[in-house]
């Protein structure tokens, strides 16, 4: 066996991989070998470890240096002086790691990670997702082996109930209730299904998960077989993922070649394996009918229930659908027991939560933290504050089905049901931070806009009346709105709410009804005053040249595409209203700072 | 694998090559990589460590390099902490006499005094 006195663990996540870090790992391998240090050295590409705002990250063992920012040129002098001499390359480190002194603080002290808690994410940046060993040794296929052997499939719905482990994909239904309903179902064939469909503009849980730690999700979907009954499971991720596409497979290959997926798992006559499914681009299908439907070969498109898919779901057998973050949490907590996880969290939201920190934040990143943590914490400890540091607006939680919340909510704990009161939702834990620049209008817009898009037009509810919605909201945005608009806005969305199919047509209008709600103010000056003080709403907005400050040197006019500058040489020159498209050519052009909006 | 102890074969085997990413414990190994010791020949000592270790499957061992301890003349030293016990310091090593120490100290537990630096005075 080799024996390595340093491993090299480089972030090989999407976020990471297009900053940069495969060429950092390449350049590591060459650097290695040229010092012959690679019988030494142990190079590893790992999943996410949730610092993505200053990824490429390259952490090094024994000492845990956290080197952030990588370019591969840094590899070089991080190999001879770290690796050859065993001097940290401190101007490299990850800032908040160094004192004032040059002292190095340890990882958990540092203030992304000190309030965090990563359970689900326990093995992403730990281990190499594409080796099962290594997963094996941090306790890998033990809760497996543990269930198969040592208990009944209703021990282990028992145990999955009385953690209050709740659906992490967003709508927060008890798990272990759902297990229990799927395992009463009576019929000759079950299955289970995973859903990696991750939808939500913004949100990266599911695939840092996927791409960190698949095998997690394979240990829980084989769990969670044996306790409903199932022989099959379906594994349905967006093909908008290939990274974690590839680690899937390479995962269940391995699981199948010892014998952890297959026939006869650990000898006790139980079966199961996984297949891959595809996701093709549509939101929808992340809706739990829709993606059985296309599943099944079948447009992705919902249906009502009852029947529920526990009892009639895939090929119209009793199915059990759950979120990858769901299964993540799965394996530990058969090995640490209920309790140890009902003991984290708040009442009737136990354990813990992932986020996508995104937006105007200076951490943007992946986090966990225990339920009932607020959201000051969030987003000023953890997420560092804003970024720029101009002031805090809202922070959108739960996607396009979610809503606003705003500094009277900063300190809300987190959990299901306060955020849910608030007039938001968990969802699946897309956290998008706003700054004052940010139009809340033109945010409520964005989301319709996608929406409408991601229809599937079965219904019509959300068919029509979110295009009524989407023509309104944009209406406002250009400058033609009125007030019977906003009451407008605010019945119809109402109405869609209580009438619409499935869970997208019926969550659409709630980032229009929370901003309406918590940032009335803004669509009143949107419709009496034709301003939008955050300047985003361009139609609303005109370009001025400043006399005093306007040289006539003709350079905007020149770069005008619309020709809509005119002035004689060397005088003030002026834009026509009329003709300007607001493209912003001639603000940046101009050296003399003499555009503005207004 | 079929069964559970071979499954916690594995586990045992795979985790003595990912442990050192977590636990701290276990002996360890540190080797005067600074000028000082790297002029004096402290690399193929650390390189005679890694190959004795590797030999003997030695686990829970972390093998890393510290910087000038301050007696330049008695390098390469190499210090050796081992969980409840008092760090030993071993003075003017050579490739040669690592394998006593990895054999004696490391695997069984009885530093060689003769190579520390309370002998050298």
């Amino acid at each position: 066996m080799e024996f390595y006195r340093s491993h090299v663990l480089v972030c090989g996540g999407t976020g990471c991989h297009s900053s940069g870090s495969a060429d950092v790992m390449s350049t590591f391998q060459t650097e290695l070998e040229k010092n012959k240090l690679e019988k030494e050295v142990k190079l590893v590409q790992t999943g996410c470890f949730g610092l993505c705002a200053v990824g490429p990250v390259v952490i090094v063992y024994p000492e845990g240096a956290f080197y952030s920012k990588v370019k591969k040129e840094d590899v070089p002098r991080i190999v001879s002086e770290h690796l050859l001499k065993g001097r940290m390359v401190t101007d490299l480190l990850y800032h908040d790691r160094v004192h004032e002194d040059n002292a190095v603080k340890s990882l958990d002290q540092v203030e992304f990670y000190k309030k965090q808690k990563r359970m689900a994410l326990r093995n992403c940046g730990l281990i190499d997702p594409e080796n099962i060993k290594e997963y094996i040794a941090f306790d890998g296929y033990q809760a497996l082996a543990k269930v198969l052997t040592k208990m009944t499939p209703d021990e282990t719905i028992q145990v999955i109930k009385a953690s209050g482990l709740r659906g992490r994909g967003g709508a927060g239904f008890p798990t272990g209730l759902k297990w229990e309903f799927t395992a009463r179902a009576k019929s000759d064939r079950k299955y289970v299904c995973c859903n990696a469909d991750e939808g939500d503009p913004g949100a990266f849980m599911d695939r840092s998960l996927l791409e960190g730690d698949p095998h997690s999700v394979l240990e829980a979907m084989a769990i969670a077989g044996y306790a409903v009954g199932a022989g099959q499971g379906y594994i349905y991720v967006r093909a908008e993922y290939p990274i974690a596409v590839k680690r899937l497979g390479i995962a269940i290959e391995q699981a199948r070649k010892e014998d952890l997926l297959g026939k006869n798992i650990f000898d006790t006559g139980f079966d199961f394996d996984i297949e891959l499914r595809l996701g093709a681009g549509a939101f929808v299908c992340g809706e739990e009918t829709a993606l059985m439907a296309s599943i099944e070969g079948k447009r992705g498109e919902p249906r009502p229930r009852p029947p529920f898919p526990a009892n009639r779901g895939v090929f119209g057998k009793p199915t059990l659908l759950n979120n990858v973050e769901t299964y993540a949490n799965i394996p530990q907590i058969i090995l640490k027991g209920a309790d140890w996880f009902s003991s984290i969290g708040t009442e009737k939201s136990k354990g813990t939560k992932v986020f996508a920190l995104a937006g105007k934040i200076n951490n943007v990143g992946l986090i966990e933290v225990p339920m009932g943590t607020n959201l000051h914490e969030v987003i000023y400890e953890i997420g560092g504050g804003i970024k720029d540091g101009k002031k805090f607006k809202a922070v959108q939680t739960g996607g396009p089905s979610g809503g606003c919340l705003t500094e009277k909510h900063l300190d809300l704990p987190i959990d299901y049901d306060n955020l849910t009161a608030a007039g938001s939702m968990m969802g699946s834990g897309g956290m998008i931070v706003m700054d004052q620049d940010d139009c809340m209008v033109a945010v409520a817009r964005f989301y319709l806009d996608f929406t409408v898009g991601e229809s599937c037009g079965k219904c019509v509810p959300c068919r029509i009346g979110n295009k009524r919605l989407l023509e309104t909201l944009t209406k406002i945005t250009e400058g033609r709105g009125t007030m019977e608009d906003l009451s407008k806005l605010k019945s119809l969305g109402k109405v869609i709410k209580d009438t619409a199919l499935c869970g997208l047509g019926q969550t659409s209008p709630n980032p229009v009804l929370s901003t309406l709600d918590n940032f009335y103010d803004e669509y009143v000056e949107h419709v009496t005053e034709k301003t939008c003080r955050a300047k985003q709403c361009k139609a609303m907005m005109s370009y001025f040249i400043n006399i005093e400050a306007c040289t006539g040197c003709h350079l905007c006019a020149r770069n005008c595409p619309a020709d809509a500058i005119v002035g004689e040489p060397r005088k003030p020159h002026t834009i026509i209203p009329d003709k300007c498209i607001k493209c912003g050519m001639c603000m940046s052009r101009c050296k003399f700072d003499a555009i503005t909006i207004i | 694998m079929k069964s559970l102890e071979e499954l916690e074969e594995v586990r045992q085997k795979a985790l003595d090559s990912v442990k050192l990413r977590k636990s701290r414990a276990g002996t360890r190994i540190v080797v005067g990589m600074a000028t000082c010791g790297i002029a004096a020949g402290a690399r193929p000592v650390l390189l005679s460590f890694l190959d004795e270790i590797k030999k003997r499957n030695l686990g829970d061992v972390i093998v890393s390099q510290t910087g000038c301890m301050g007696t330049c003349r008695l390098e390469p030293m190499v210090e050796v902490y081992r969980p409840g016990e008092e760090k030993v310091t071993y003075v003017k090593m050579t490739a040669d006499k690592v394998k006593r120490v990895v054999t004696e100290h490391i695997a069984n537990g009885h530093p060689v005094i003769e190579y520390t630096i309370g002998s050298a005075e």
